[in-house]
């Protein structure tokens, strides 16, 4: 994970040479805590500090009206102006897609960005909708029915990512 | 999901526990989070209805729960008693009725009489907040106290509010005793015995409440004062002397705030007889708390408005 991370972060500068213009977003819960390891990255690599942010998608969700409880909000926090920034929008798990629907839709609620680029530590496959990652940890092949999980330090106490086979009807 | 969430109705907080409160009190603060964007406005509650039934005065709180559903992406609309049926001598059942009809997601309603939420809720499908009913209850206005006076003073344990005025008609007292106590603060009420009920006054408050005829006693060392209009729409004869002499007695000045802890913060639902409960100084000074009320108002209802409406009713039945 750390080793993949490395990569990212030397995949975003060298994309984007300028980078008095980039931000990190994170999508909580656990988007965010890979970000401020990102942007720690960035740090050590190129004495940068690149502007942090986090973005809950709850309020932007389309199946909202589909699940029983009003799930929890979690309090957003982008401390900059995104207007004519390169933003790079980080989660753990890239599968449906409809996710990165949700936060792409809430950040263009702050402004106009340059470019939101997608960064994810796994990309799982079966995109429900037309979205693909400009970063890639890892490719995972997967059964729809799989469940990816990541675990991180932060939020879980470790780091590691774990493939649940669905269980195959007898 | 929201363990801590599962009512249809918003009609009072006195049965609410603990965490009921801090769930509506953590999701207030993601949602001021959304009204300080540039774009104000999340599509949580797209597609659902908000009807806002005022049978009774109000601009705040009603222009409150209505940028609070916009603010939600949810359709609104407005009736209010003043060229709506209820002219005609509609009665409420068939208001309720009418209203169950035109299928509404939530029910905003203010009502001058104590219970009719209640009536209401019993009788439609739609999720019923009460805004406001005659001298019984405002549950969104205890709540956005609470979320105002845990923004200014951080965790309410143990924290003494003094709440100073009429209490006897004061849904707003009764409210914020609910959502204060159950945080773990303790309540002071002053006001004339005329206009403070019979039971809290001769040994009987709720409890974490106290009664404490001196106004000046009730402020000593307070954490915080919540100032209470003077209804002068519900006076009954022979309460009151005079308002000058209630304004002398009672009224909040700069001078009865130095008895309080140093900077602690006034508070006051709104509309203000400003020089009779409150001194304009006072009201409009650095330790006022009133503007920021306001707007967390907007929060708050947001909160409670989303807890009700996204998500599926007919899904939570299935489930139970």
């Amino acid at each position: 994970m750390r080793r993949a991370l490395a990569r990212i972060g030397h995949e975003i500068v060298e994309r984007d040479r300028d980078l008095s213009r980039l931000a990190i977003v994170g999508i909580r819960a656990r988007g965010d805590a890979l970000a401020a390891r990102l942007c720690e990255t960035i740090r050590a690599n190129e004495g940068v500090e690149i502007p942090l942010g986090a973005i809950d998608i709850t309020l932007y969700r389309d199946d909202l009206t589909r699940v029983g409880y009003a799930p929890v909000v979690r309090e957003s926090a982008i401390p900059f102006s995104v207007d004519d920034r390169v933003l790079v929008l980080v989660d753990d798990v890239l599968f449906t897609g409809r996710t990165i629907r949700a936060a792409m839709d809430a950040l263009v609620d702050y402004g106009r960005p340059r470019a939101i680029r997608l960064a994810v530590l796994v990309d799982r496959g079966h995109r429900e909708l037309p979205i693909r990652a400009d970063f890639v940890g890892k490719n995972v092949p997967t059964a729809i029915d799989d469940d990816v999980r990541v675990h991180l330090v932060e939020v879980d106490g470790r780091d590691e990512v774990e493939l649940v086979k669905a269980e195959v009807p007898v | 999901m929201n363990p801590q969430w599962s009512r249809r109705h918003v009609l009072d907080t006195d049965d609410w526990s603990r965490a009921e409160i801090e769930t509506v009190l953590d999701q207030s603060r993601a949602m001021v989070e959304v009204l300080s964007r540039p774009i104000r406005r999340a599509p949580a509650l797209r597609g659902r209805t908000v009807i806002l039934f005022f049978a009774e005065a109000s601009t705040r709180t009603r222009v409150s729960f209505e940028l609070a559903a916009k603010a939600l992406s949810a359709d609104v609309t407005n009736i209010t008693a003043t060229g709506s049926s209820l002219e005609k001598g509609e009665s409420l059942y068939d208001t309720a009725r009418t209203l169950e009809a035109l299928g509404g997601d939530v029910l905003v309603m203010r009502h001058a009489s104590s219970g009719a939420p209640y009536f209401v809720a019993r009788r439609t499908s739609a999720a019923v907040i009460n805004a406001g009913d005659g001298t019984h209850a405002h549950p969104s206005q205890g709540l956005l106290d609470a979320f105002t006076l845990r923004e200014a003073l951080g965790d309410l344990e143990g924290k003494r509010i003094a709440i100073v005025g009429d209490i006897l008609h004061s849904r707003v007292a009764r409210s914020d005793i609910h959502t204060l106590v159950p945080l773990g603060a303790r309540i002071t009420l002053s006001g004339p015995p005329t206009l403070v009920p019979a039971a809290w006054r001769c040994g009987q408050p709720p409890s974490g409440v106290t009664y404490e005829p001196d106004v000046d006693r009730a402020l000593d060392g307070a954490d915080a004062a919540i100032v209470l209009r003077l209804q002068r729409e519900r006076q009954q004869a022979g309460l009151l002397p005079s308002l000058r002499e209630y304004s002398r007695v009672w009224g909040i000045d700069v001078g009865r705030m130095g008895r309080m802890r140093a900077g602690a913060p006034v508070m006051h639902p709104g509309p203000m007889n400003e020089g009779v409960e409150i001194d304009a100084a006072v009201a409009h000074g650095s330790r006022s708390l009133i503007e920021k009320q306001v707007t967390n108002g907007v929060a708050v209802r947001m909160a409670l408005l989303y807890l009700l409406a996204a998500g599926s009713a007919a899904l939570l039945e299935d489930r139970a």
